[in-house]
């Protein structure tokens, strides 16, 4: 079927389970007060609301245009949402349409999905919503700053979501700083430009045909004020740290084992288990091979019992 | 050389993904000028068919468009000679303005802004709606709409035009309008549509089709009189 | 084929994966997929004997190895992008080379980890795999209400989930109109395309056509739930009980998983 990978999207393994953990503890805390702000703001509307509009993200996202040769470039859609339904709603909808994409399509992990939804679903919406207002207030309400205030929001959703990206791959000691912060700021910041002309083609459509839709009425902006400031926060800390750590990757690391982050410390667990109550296990390419000899049993068995079966289901 | 032999398809058969058999054997040849129209009940294989035109489905056989065989190499080729309008006029303009839209086709052939204006100028001309350049065809009618997706392709000189149901979903006078603009294009034109009485006036030669093959293929005159042949297919005489 | 939701039915022999509560399936696969997270780097043993018990789960599903390949290899490049690390990762080196005046040295403990995430990736991904492919969105949406997923969540994939091939078609349909005006003609065969920019702004205005025809709809979608009494609640049937045999399979599996990572953890040191 259709798959939209950006390069945001973690596989399993890439993330420590500490960061993974940590980070689902903050996607649900986030989702947990968007639904009682939705339920406050939309009523029973939101459903259908929300559901259809996530089908749309999802299948917006397959609207492709080629950038060189055979690479081309995608929607995310976190800014769009938030322009359209405010960004209580657009975090469920982000919410919905990057888990059915790592439940169904395999784009990114099942147990990194707290990290996926937080970058993208939370901060890619926090940060497009801080963004637009402050920009959009600087025009006075003239048109142009829709556009301008769209792309820069869109752009900054890609490009700070990328960096805690970076940030989280650092932590958990698959990546060093210096080389992910970097290399995941750089890329993102040149796919961001694509998600802001995106961005800006829809909001031009959108304008001409329904202006009543975009959700940019200052009547909200009270209710919306805990994601306007978690939003500039989210954005002023990942804009300050990245560089910081890029610099100072050890120092980072440093941190990550004091926390326990790291996907390689497990020493803690050895000590408690001496190696010489299970004597042939010490010997690791002993029990490597055994590993193989045992797995590859487990699979002809399994097999040959499915075989078996079928056998006595046909003769029966 | 003139290619007098608009389109030509020798024994092609297509299936899809699924397994669902969708052209079987179908084998068609239409000369340059010929107006056509493509009649059959749902799920006859007309939209199938339809897709070939233009390669955006290619099934097995021999399939030539203008003499060019129609292959991964030549489709955007095809495409400059082959002008495909949707059913659903929603589906073909996604522009915010009816010139944008109308301007895709010239700007991506590569055409100079003064080349694209004058194409989409000629273009809004030949479907009478000069005027609609700046209008947004979200809040157009569905006749008008209709129109302007037409111009969206013709704004590209294509050799041929096909259409998938032009005159559905449309009131006794946009319905009019349209025919009346079918009547003037000069190209080659092909039409698959549940309108026999569009056909009967617009297009001299009928093709039926019926689970995915060529049930016959002549002089509208002729075939629209054949009762029992338009029952067994799905159609109803005028 | 039965359609109580208070009784799924069970068909015996060929389908043992699909046919499992998704619930357990749902389950035992995040319990799969985090120890395969949570074995060290290198316990190589541990690898092998959870890929062939992905593996044989996979034989079991009876959907087709070469299916469940074909999809989890959709995800090869990301998991690959893990390439890197034979390079970065400081150690005993294998081999360096030069491109200009840049210079790679891959090392061992690079190699080891680059192994093991990768490995680790794709026995994660065919297991997603698998619980995709053997359970139904809704399915797992009605297990997921019992397992603490909030009622709105489930709601609003459940509709998604109703829409989306809609959404999907015409977002087909947008390309193939799009493809049928992208043509060249034979004096510009060089110069076509149109500008970047261009084309990133005409896919949002697809987008934006998309995004406008999905609210309207939302909005008869809203009337037409209004008139048949809906009221914002969401109401629907409880989860018939797990059967005993549906216990034993998950307290076996995580047994499993619990030995395999006892193993992992005692075999490095």
């Amino acid at each position: 079927m259709l798959l939209s990978p950006t390069a945001m999207h973690i596989p399993d393994g890439f993330l420590s389970v500490v960061v993974s953990v940590l980070f689902w503890l903050f996607s649900l805390l986030a989702i947990a007060f968007s639904i009682k702000r939705v339920k406050q703001n939309l009523g029973e509307k939101e459903v259908p609301l929300m559901g259809v509009l996530a089908a749309a993200i999802f299948a917006g996202q397959m609207l492709n245009f080629t950038v060189i040769g055979g690479t081309s470039g995608h929607l995310l859609g976190a800014a769009l949402a938030t322009i359209l339904v405010g960004p209580w709603a657009a975090i469920l909808v982000m919410t919905a349409v990057v888990a059915t994409q790592a439940l169904l399509f395999q784009d990114g992990g099942l147990i990194v999905l707290g990290a996926n939804l937080f970058n993208m679903a939370v901060v890619g919406v926090a940060v497009s919503y801080a963004v637009y207002r402050l920009i959009y207030q600087l025009f006075k309400g003239r048109e142009v700053g829709i556009f301008i205030a769209g792309f820069i929001a869109a752009w900054s959703s890609i490009f700070i979501a990328s960096l805690l990206v970076a940030l989280q791959l650092a932590l958990s000691g698959t990546f060093s700083a210096d080389l992910a912060i970097p290399a995941m700021g750089g890329i993102h910041a040149l796919i961001g430009i694509g998600e802001g002309l995106i961005t800006i083609g829809a909001l031009a459509v959108l304008f001409a045909s329904r202006p009543d839709l975009l959700n940019i009425s200052p009547a909200q902006a009270g209710n919306n004020r805990p994601i306007l400031i978690a939003g500039i926060l989210i954005a002023l800390l990942l804009a300050v740290l990245s560089p910081l750590a890029s610099s100072d990757p050890d120092g980072l690391e440093w941190v990550a084992e004091e926390y326990g982050f790291l996907q390689t410390a497990q020493e803690p667990l050895y000590q408690i288990i001496p190696d010489y109550v299970f004597p042939g296990v010490e010997n690791e390419i002993v029990a490597t091979i055994l590993a193989g000899i045992l797995g590859t049993l487990i699979v002809f068995g399994i097999a040959w019992g499915i075989a078996y079966a079928r056998r006595a289901k046909a003769t029966s | 050389m003139i290619v007098d032999e608009a389109v030509l398809f020798e024994n092609l058969n297509f299936s899809y993904p699924d397994g669902h058999i969708a052209l079987r054997n179908v084998n068609l040849r239409i000369r340059d000028g010929e107006k056509v129209a493509l009649v059959g009940p749902n799920g006859a294989g007309k939209s199938t068919l339809l897709l070939h035109f233009n390669g955006i489905l290619m099934g097995d056989g021999r399939m030539r468009i203008y003499g060019n065989d129609l292959k991964n190499g030549n489709l955007r080729k095809i495409r400059s000679l082959v002008g495909l309008v949707f059913q659903n006029p929603d589906d073909q303009l996604f522009s915010p303005t009816v010139f944008e839209d109308v301007a895709f086709g010239p700007i991506y052939q590569g055409l100079s802004e003064d080349e694209v204006k004058k194409q989409v100028e000629q273009a809004l001309e030949s479907v009478h709606m000069k005027d609609y350049a700046q209008r947004v065809s979200y809040h157009l009618s569905i006749g008008e709409k209709k129109r302007i997706s037409i111009a969206t392709v013709l704004s590209m000189n294509p050799k041929i035009l096909v259409l998938d149901e032009p005159s559905a979903g449309l009131d006794p006078r946009s319905r009019r309008s349209l025919i009346h603009l079918l009547s003037e294009l000069p190209q080659t034109l092909i039409a698959a549509t549940h309108d026999l009485a569009l056909v009967r006036e617009l297009l001299p030669r009928t093709i039926i089709m019926n689970g995915g093959k060529i049930i016959a293929d002549g002089r509208t005159s002729d075939l629209l009189q054949n009762t029992t042949l338009l029952l067994e297919n799905g159609l109803e005489p005028l | 084929m039965s359609i109580d939701p208070f009784r799924p039915a069970r068909h015996s022999g060929s389908k043992p994966i699909h046919n499992l509560d998704a619930r357990l399936k749902f389950i035992i696969a995040l319990g799969f997929i985090l120890t395969t997270s949570l074995a060290p780097q290198g316990a190589w043993a541990v690898y092998i004997l959870l890929f062939s018990l992905a593996f044989s789960i996979a034989l079991l599903s009876d959907v087709g190895i070469r299916h469940i390949y074909a999809r989890a290899a959709l995800a090869l490049p990301f998991i690959l992008a893990a390439f890197p690390l034979l390079f970065t990762v400081t150690g005993v080196p294998i081999f360096s080379f030069s491109i200009g005046s840049l210079s790679l040295t891959a090392s061992w403990q690079g190699l080891e980890r680059f192994i093991s995430i990768s490995f680790k990736s794709w026995i994660s991904v065919q297991i997603a795999v698998l619980l995709a492919t053997t359970t139904r969105l809704p399915d797992l949406l009605f297990a997921m209400r019992n397992l603490a997923i909030p009622q709105l969540i489930v709601a609003i994939i459940g509709l998604m989930w109703r829409y989306i091939f809609l959404m999907v078609e015409e977002a087909n349909r947008l390309l193939r109109a799009r493809l049928s005006r992208s043509g060249v003609t034979t004096q510009n065969s060089k110069k076509y395309g149109g500008s970047l920019t261009w084309r990133a702004k005409v896919a949002g205005n697809m987008a934006g056509n998309l995004l406008i025809r999905s609210l309207e709809r939302s909005d008869r979608v809203y009337s037409a739930m209004l008139a048949r009494g809906y009221d914002g609640e969401i109401r629907r049937f409880k989860n018939p009980p797990l059967t005993l045999q549906d216990w034993l399979i998950l307290i076996g599996s995580i047994a499993v998983l619990v030995i395999l990572l006892t193993l992992g953890l005692l075999l490095n040191s």
